[in-house]
């Protein structure tokens, strides 16, 4: 682990303007990830996991804007980088998997030219070359019979195979940082295991640092180092993995952990979240926005949002009456 | 219990559903040589593949497996939107598999088998306001008043936990829990015997996923329904069903009490099943010993005209062999106790011996 982290996201806000009013969706946002780790963020829809994602890419769309904060790449302020520098480091130093494969693929191309697409406009190779390349890292993502499936169309693919095209096109150029935007929603158990495995393995032999955004606790926990609670736009927690299972310490996270059926829970055991997430829209919202929802709420719950550090490096949560 | 479920509800016989595939020739296409003969073969899909079961009543089958196993198909087979090519399907002993699907609509059976699908928000007709849509089937199925109409769907949706203020809104402006609630009550709204739940909360957030899960079984205990419960999220099935099947390309390969395929898995493609989720006591970082992980490899093998000897998951299978490409593996009892009603189609099942290994050590971590 290096002392300057890969990505450093501090006290980003993020708003949109829509016809309803303006919606905060991300507020304060501070966190990082370190060099070769693997860093999850979670919460429900709506929180602002994807929001987050797209903002650092550089990706986000016109109505959104960026009221304050930075977000540091390897010491490029990706907020204040012009396009033409964004263009040359999304896809070559940071890369993205997207939710849905199949839209994210160009339906009417070769997945080959696809990922050749990428290597010519970053990677350095010549016309001749990528093609080759292309192939090398079909085989690096195990698709069988990598010759023949270069020249696949999308839609000749399973839904598992065109995952791995969008892995491969993503790690084509070995980034630093890889964004993985729920890369296995829509796919069985057993092709997300082998997509999870995959990951976690090329960004050990890279030294890659990912970020994987999730519902999905169990796969949080058992492929990620440390952990990042979003809800309704605020990190409401931050701990290494093993810490945040062991002592959640914001009452979402220890909700969210209930809410999710294990091995060995039965129905009954699970706990529901009462409520919804805030209206964002709204002029004023409570400085915590789970305190409508909130069983541990104080009186203090009404001013700002503490920031309380925890012992542990990289840990925080946000309340005023922590378990 | 037991005594209660011996007589089915639902029992489907050796179904078998094919589709045609492969290119129909055009107008002015040449006529293939052979066109005259009534038997040229055409290829075959077989989506279902000899698939027998019974759901007792008031019982939960869960019913998993992969995308583009079949089980989508042998759910149409069962609501009886497709036409069955062979097979039996009796309802409370009555055969309903030979009624065409086409006019099944207007059965008196179509209200006794309703259906929850996938996606709460692309199920529902967006210009149907919810009360609308709950009211749809009652009208054309089991028709009422005006007046008691509008009782019987706030009765509805009461019991479904949707406020009666939303029942005028459209599908739009209801959040994901209440679009799942409409789908839910208008499928119990005709008082259906079997409620066949297609991933009824894939889409859902896990905070929501738990409420509408308690739901269904709290409607279960009060209506005295029957499910088959469709998902790939083992650890839902295994909350909601008393018994389970595991549907691979077309055939069911091991079927069982829940818990007791959860903690036994006979087959090989169950226990990579089980071993595929992602598991709250591999928290990284916690110091606990990796559990070696089985992971099958490889895309499943083509379901047009497959072989009738071959074993459907040889070549993805780790403990493949020569015995499984000379004859399909039929279902057969497993387990410490034969009579439980474990049964996988294997030739080569996690051994008795494995078992009580993984027994021992169970009671012992249980010790």
């Amino acid at each position: 682990m290096s002392a300057v982290p890969v990505l450093a996201v501090d006290n980003l806000s993020v708003e949109f303007r829509t016809r309803g009013g303006i919606v905060k969706a991300l507020e304060q946002v501070t966190f990082s990830v370190n060099k070769g780790e693997m860093v999850a963020i979670v919460g429900e829809s709506g929180s602002g996991k994807s929001v987050t994602a797209f903002t650092v890419m550089g990706i986000l769309d016109a109505a959104g804007r960026v009221s304050q904060g930075t977000a540091s790449f390897g010491g490029l302020d990706v907020l204040q980088a012009s396009e033409a520098v964004m263009r040359d480091i999304r896809g070559r130093e940071m890369s993205m998997i997207f939710q849905n494969p199949r839209v994210a693929l160009n339906p009417i191309r070769r997945v080959g030219d696809q990922i050749a697409d990428v290597l010519l406009q970053h990677g350095n190779v010549t016309r001749r070359e990528a093609p080759k390349r292309a192939i090398e890292m079909l085989t690096r993502v195990r698709i069988p019979d990598p010759e023949r499936r270069a020249k696949a169309y999308p839609f000749e693919l399973s839904g598992g195979m065109c995952q791995r095209i969008m892995i491969a096109i993503a790690l084509s150029c070995a980034p630093k940082l890889l964004i993985a935007d729920e890369p296995t929603t829509g796919l069985d158990v057993t092709t997300q295991a082998a997509i999870m495995d995959l990951i976690a393995e090329l960004g050990a032999e890279q030294g890659m640092s990912t970020l994987l955004i999730t519902h999905d606790l169990g796969m949080a926990a058992e492929y990620c180092d440390q952990i990042v609670v979003m809800h309704a736009g605020h990190i409401v927690e931050m701990a290494p993995t093993a810490e945040l299972f062991a002592h959640p310490r914001h009452p979402y996270t220890a909700k969210l952990i209930a809410a999710t059926p294990k091995p060995t829970a039965r129905l009954m055991d699970l706990a529901a979240i009462p409520g919804n997430l805030p209206d964002l829209r709204a002029a004023e919202i409570p400085p915590c926005r789970y305190s409508a929802r909130c069983e541990r709420r104080q009186s203090r719950c009404d001013q700002a949002l503490p920031y309380v550090l925890g012992e542990q490096k990289g840990s925080m949560v946000a309340c005023w009456n922590p378990l | 219990m037991s005594e209660f479920f011996k007589k089915p509800l639902l029992d489907a016989q050796s179904l078998h559903k094919q589709f045609t595939v492969g290119k129909k020739p055009g107008l002015f296409a040449k006529a293939p040589k052979d066109w005259f003969r009534a038997d040229r073969p055409v290829a075959k899909l077989h989506a279902v593949d000899d698939v027998t079961f019974t759901i007792g009543k008031g019982e939960v089958l869960g019913l998993v497996g992969e995308s583009g196993c079949g089980k989508s198909t042998l759910v149409r087979l069962l609501t009886r939107l497709l036409d069955l090519t062979d097979g039996s399907i009796r309802l409370d002993g009555e055969e309903i598999g030979h009624l065409p699907a086409k006019g099944f609509g207007k059965s008196p059976y179509r209200p006794r088998i309703q259906m929850v699908f996938q996606d709460a928000g692309d199920s529902l007709n967006p210009r149907f306001t919810a009360f609308a849509a709950i009211a749809d089937p009652i009208q054309r199925l089991k028709p009422l008043p005006r007046a008691d109409l509008k009782l019987r769907v706030e009765a509805l949706a009461t019991m479904c936990g949707l406020p009666l203020e939303l029942l005028g809104r459209f599908p739009h402006q209801l959040s994901g829990g209440q679009k799942a609630r409409v789908g839910i009550a208008r499928a119990i709204a005709v008082e259906p015997d079997l409620l066949i739940l297609d991933e009824p909360t894939a889409a859902l957030d896990v905070s929501v996923q738990v409420v509408i899960l308690q739901l269904l079984e709290d409607l279960k205990k009060r209506l005295g329904m029957s499910y088959l419960f469709v998902s790939h999220d083992l650890n839902v099935v295994r909350l909601l069903c008393d018994r389970v099947m595991v549907m691979y390309l077309g055939r069911i390969v091991e079927t069982g009490p829940a818990e007791e395929v959860f903690r036994n898995p006979a087959h090989p493609y169950t226990k990579a099943l089980l071993s595929a989720i992602p598991h709250f006591d591999q928290v990284k970082g916690s110091g606990a010993p990796p559990v070696p992980r089985l992971r099958i490899s490889g895309e499943p093998r083509s379901p047009i005209d497959p072989s009738p000897k071959v074993c459907r998951f040889y070549g993805r299978c780790p403990k493949g062999q020569d015995a499984c490409t000379e004859s399909m593996p039929l279902l057969h009892g497993v387990g410490l106790e034969h009579s439980a009603g474990h049964s996988v189609a294997c030739h080569f099942p996690v051994s008795d011996t494995d078992r009580k290994t993984a027994a021992v050590s169970l009671i012992e971590d249980v010790a």
